[in-house]
């Protein structure tokens, strides 16, 4: 139910966790840390309140006029990231993590590497299967956000 | 240049296709199917896309935009049920993309000169939006 058919449309929803981190690499000498990651080097680490916005891409639905199953979206986000991801400390409890620096373009990374992975299992049925990754963004504080196009 | 103004409206809809059963309609649209509606603080930000007039250095008259969005946009839908009072959401779905590309087509004419309209975007809560950018 629209007018005339509409090609592409982006829907963003945004999604909060919060998780501790700790910025440092075994790759570098105490020294070498401390110069590049600041406090975020300290031992024990800190945590933030991160807001995920996962945008996807789309022809519209003219029946149902939606881009997207919300309830699909949602449940891919909950399973993949969310869930896994809620209080933990990214550095232990996130297997990505054990050989990866926690930042937050290494983390965007990583949560577009979740949800590609299982999008086309989760969006497979008619007229889910057109609507695509596009974009995901993530807000580390409210001062600092990082963004990563899906180009799969 | 891109310039963006922002405006607020709040309106009431429901998300109910009267083609599909009560179950499609639940497992598509959730709660937002309710029969007697519930409502939103609409957020929509109006992107258009020029060069400064080399006299006055504006894209486009902010007094004019305002207008626009006032006469096409926030006059007809705010406080509104989108459902009954605007067409053509008797017909249509007003799911927040459904809107956003209405707003496009009514606004869309007014730019066609030096400026154009670049992108709808618009919020229906604080986490959930759609952008549309025409055709």
């Amino acid at each position: 139910m629209s007018i005339t058919p509409v090609s592409d449309i982006r829907l963003s929803r945004r999604y909060r966790f919060s998780a501790s981190h700790r910025l440092f690499s075994d790759e570098l000498s105490e020294a070498e840390n401390r110069a590049i990651f600041g406090k975020c080097a300290n031992p024990y680490g800190h945590g933030h309140d991160y807001v995920l916005e996962v945008r996807v891409r789309g022809p519209l639905d003219a029946e149902t006029g939606r881009i997207v199953d919300l309830n699909t979206l949602d449940t891919l986000v909950h399973e993949a990231v969310l869930k896994p991801f809620e209080h933990c400390n990214l550095n232990i409890d996130i297997l990505e993590f054990r050989t990866l620096v926690p930042t937050t373009e290494n983390l965007a990374l990583v949560v577009e590497q979740r949800l590609a992975a299982q999008w086309k299992q989760m969006f497979s049925e008619p007229p889910l299967e057109r609507v695509r990754l596009d974009r995901i963004k993530i807000e580390e504080t409210k001062r600092n956000i990082f963004e990563v196009q899906s180009v799969r | 240049m891109l310039i963006t103004r922002k405006v607020e409206f709040s309106a009431s809809h429901l998300c109910y296709h009267p083609g599909l059963s009560e179950e499609r309609n639940r497992a598509i649209y959730g709660a937002a199917a309710n029969i007697h509606g519930h409502g939103h603080n609409y957020i929509l930000e109006v992107s258009l896309d020029g060069t400064p007039d080399p006299v006055t250095g504006m894209v486009f008259d902010l007094k004019e935009l305002k207008d626009v969005l006032n006469r096409e946009i926030v006059d007809p839908m705010d406080h509104r049920f989108l459902n009954h009072e605007v067409p053509p959401f008797d017909t249509v779905v007003p799911t927040v993309e459904n809107v956003a590309i209405e707003i496009w087509r009514r606004l869309e004419p007014h730019f066609s000169g030096k400026v154009h309209l670049k992108n709808v975007r618009l919020f229906e809560t604080e986490d959930l939006y759609v952008d549309y950018a025409g055709e």
